[in-house]
């Protein structure tokens, strides 16, 4: 297992990253490459989970584009994650809130943390 | 061509140049010692032999002893031969440096043994169709495997149960992903046959 862990070190995950969990309101900033063009392009969402470990960890986020709920599952330190910002600390009692796929407008809000 | 010898690691994802993510087999791969030269005039083939991994002393027989201080190498595991192999000398050591990223390379091991299978897991046939409408205990059968009056028998090589994995396996042109000489570790692109910890035998493709 130490010789894994010594190939992963190569995985650059000092990047800065904020602590997030399930039921946070969060913009990822992902870079795009079209051609040789570069761009940002922000994706805001809840995050329904947080997945795997160490270098292999990822999460989701599930928001609705148009009327349709969207979910992107983003590697946690691709190199295309610019920048995640957490906008919102929810209050969800699970790691893991798929149950939120199953509701709908009013119901499908998340009580925000006041701390 | 030239080739080392190694044990599985483990796999894990990295990222490529691109940015995406990459599965990856770890290997230890060497440091192994050219303990045999074979030759056509005294073996009746050319050959050079390989031994990787430390033995004790103490569990090795006296005839391995005098083989391996021939070589001036301790008593090693495993022994592998390669058939085709750049020049060497008896007594060289040869580690992960002969590996570079980017090139293509064969790794064999022995797959994980499954035990006696059935057809369905074994060959990937699907079954008899249905659970229900008056079938009975015919769900994961072969069917039929040698019809009526013609041709009457079973011909070779008919795809059967028995026995799956346990088998020695070459995974061809896996890409060489990463390379650390010092930790003699090499990194190949995909999977490779075998359990953890088992040994494997990385072929270089070219030169």
């Amino acid at each position: 297992m130490d010789l894994i862990n010594f190939v992963e070190q190569a995985v650059n995950t000092a990047k800065e990253m904020p602590l997030f969990k399930s039921g946070d309101t969060i913009t990822v900033h992902y870079k795009i490459i079209e051609g040789n063009k570069e761009r940002i392009q922000q994706y805001q969402g809840v995050v329904l989970q947080r997945s795997g470990s160490g270098v292999k960890e990822t999460f989701t986020v599930r928001k609705i584009s148009n009327g349709v709920g969207v979910e992107r599952i983003f590697p946690l330190y691709s190199p295309f994650v610019e920048k995640i910002e957490v906008n919102k600390r929810g209050v969800v009692r699970r790691a893991r809130i798929f149950y939120l796929r199953g509701l709908k407008g009013k119901k499908a809000r998340i009580k925000e943390k006041i701390y | 061509m030239s080739g080392i010898i190694g044990k599985k690691v483990g796999m894990t994802s990295l990222y490529n140049d691109a940015g995406k993510i990459v599965p990856c087999t770890v290997i230890q791969a060497g440091p192994c010692v050219v303990t045999q030269i074979k030759t056509k005039e005294s073996d009746g083939y050319e050959a050079v032999q390989l031994g990787y991994d430390e033995k004790k002393p103490k569990r090795t027989s006296k005839a391995m002893k005098g083989h391996f201080d021939k070589a001036s190498s301790t008593p090693k595991k495993k022994l592998v031969e390669f058939r085709i192999f750049h020049e060497v000398k008896v007594g060289q050591t040869i580690d992960a440096g002969v590996f570079a990223e980017g090139e293509w390379v064969n790794v064999i091991g022995t797959s994980k043994g499954r035990g006696f299978q059935g057809v369905v897991r074994r060959h990937g046939f699907s079954g008899v169709g249905d659970a229900t409408h008056g079938q009975h205990n015919r769900l994961r059968a072969p069917g039929s495997v040698g019809a009526s009056s013609y041709p009457s028998r079973v011909f070779k090589g008919m795809r059967m149960a028995g026995q799956m994995g346990g088998k020695r396996i070459k995974a061809l042109n896996l890409m060489v992903f990463k390379v650390y000489p010092e930790q003699n570790i090499i990194v190949v692109k995909g999977s490779v046959p075998g359990a953890k910890g088992s040994y494997l035998t990385i072929e270089k493709l070219w030169n």
